[in-house]
């Protein structure tokens, strides 16, 4: 996660709220809102939910900051709290789940990206378009769980591999496995649309 | 030693992470420079990676971070949030 962490010394803020100062925990915690946020509607998928999990997660946070122990850095622990959220969710809304949440086997098989020559760089001002937004969150959402987790913490919040693992207390490797698994998942189901999404193209595409 | 199109695929998301071994990432890199197809796979990956990483993805409800503080001070028990805002809840 890309937090400017040089002029906060977080150890320093949560020292000072457990100690009483809870106002403290309103700057503690402003800049992880986004990412917060982004976790919880990678597995919400509707916005009223996803900021239910995010304030939350931020609730149980604060109500379980004496339990961090610094082991781990605070953006990752609360990372794996709004997870933590977002599974009980799920779980609790699913009587006859639809995919398993907690699968924790590799699922076989090979992951074969998509095969093109005339790739054409999709550039970031495509974003400003909310159907490529809608068709990259769709493909999120597509990814299992075991995938989408790993994907949505290196890809989408930037974590490092190993704070991805820390924060799903499972191994480097495993992360890598996944993480390469997503990625194809992500090519294979997003080269083919996004193809067509060059701005200057869009008109011979849909009109 | 030279490797096929399928191996290559195995090795795009170490080399996206810089994480390969040197040998593995000549090998990999000697590959992409005749190979058309693995270029454009990686490309194409590499942009979509960077694409979901942009922040304009994952827009922010409006109004999202003004509630959530809401909440919290409702919810912290803070003297200050219960004497600004003491809803009874």
């Amino acid at each position: 996660m890309n937090v400017d962490r040089s002029d906060r010394d977080e150890a320093q803020m949560i020292a000072s709220i457990l100690a009483g100062d809870k106002e403290q925990y309103h700057d503690l915690i402003r800049p992880y809102e986004r990412s917060v946020y982004k976790m919880a509607l990678s597995f919400m998928k509707n916005d009223a939910d996803a900021e239910d999990v995010a304030q939350e997660a931020f609730l149980k946070a604060f109500r379980k900051l004496a339990d961090f122990r610094g082991h781990a850095k605070f953006s990752t622990w609360l990372i794996s709290i709004t997870l933590n959220e977002a599974r009980r969710r799920l779980r609790r809304a699913s009587a006859v789940p639809m995919e398993s949440i907690d699968q924790t086997a590799e699922e076989g098989g090979h992951v074969s990206p998509a095969l093109l020559r005339d790739w054409r760089e999709v550039p970031s001002e495509a974003l400003e378009r909310k159907e490529i937004r809608e068709i990259l969150i769709e493909a999120i959402s597509h990814l299992s769980p075991i995938y989408r987790e790993v994907f949505v913490m290196r890809d989408v919040e930037e974590f490092s591999i190993d704070e991805t693992a820390a924060a799903l207390t499972i191994t480097p490797g495993t992360v890598k496995v996944r993480l390469h698994r997503a990625r194809m998942m992500m090519q294979n189901e997003l080269a083919p649309k996004l193809k067509n999404a060059n701005p200057r193209r869009r008109w011979f595409q849909w009109s | 030693m030279v490797i096929e199109c399928k191996h290559v695929w195995n090795y795009l998301s170490d080399y996206l992470d810089d994480s390969l071994s040197p040998e593995t990432k000549e090998l990999v890199q000697r590959h992409l420079e005749h190979c058309e197809i693995c270029s454009a796979i990686l490309d194409s990956t590499r942009n979509i990676v960077v694409l979901t990483a942009d922040d304009r993805v994952f827009e922010l409800p409006v109004g999202y971070s003004e509630r959530l503080h809401a909440r919290l001070a409702r919810e912290m028990g803070g003297d200050a949030a219960k004497a600004r805002e003491d809803t009874g809840d």
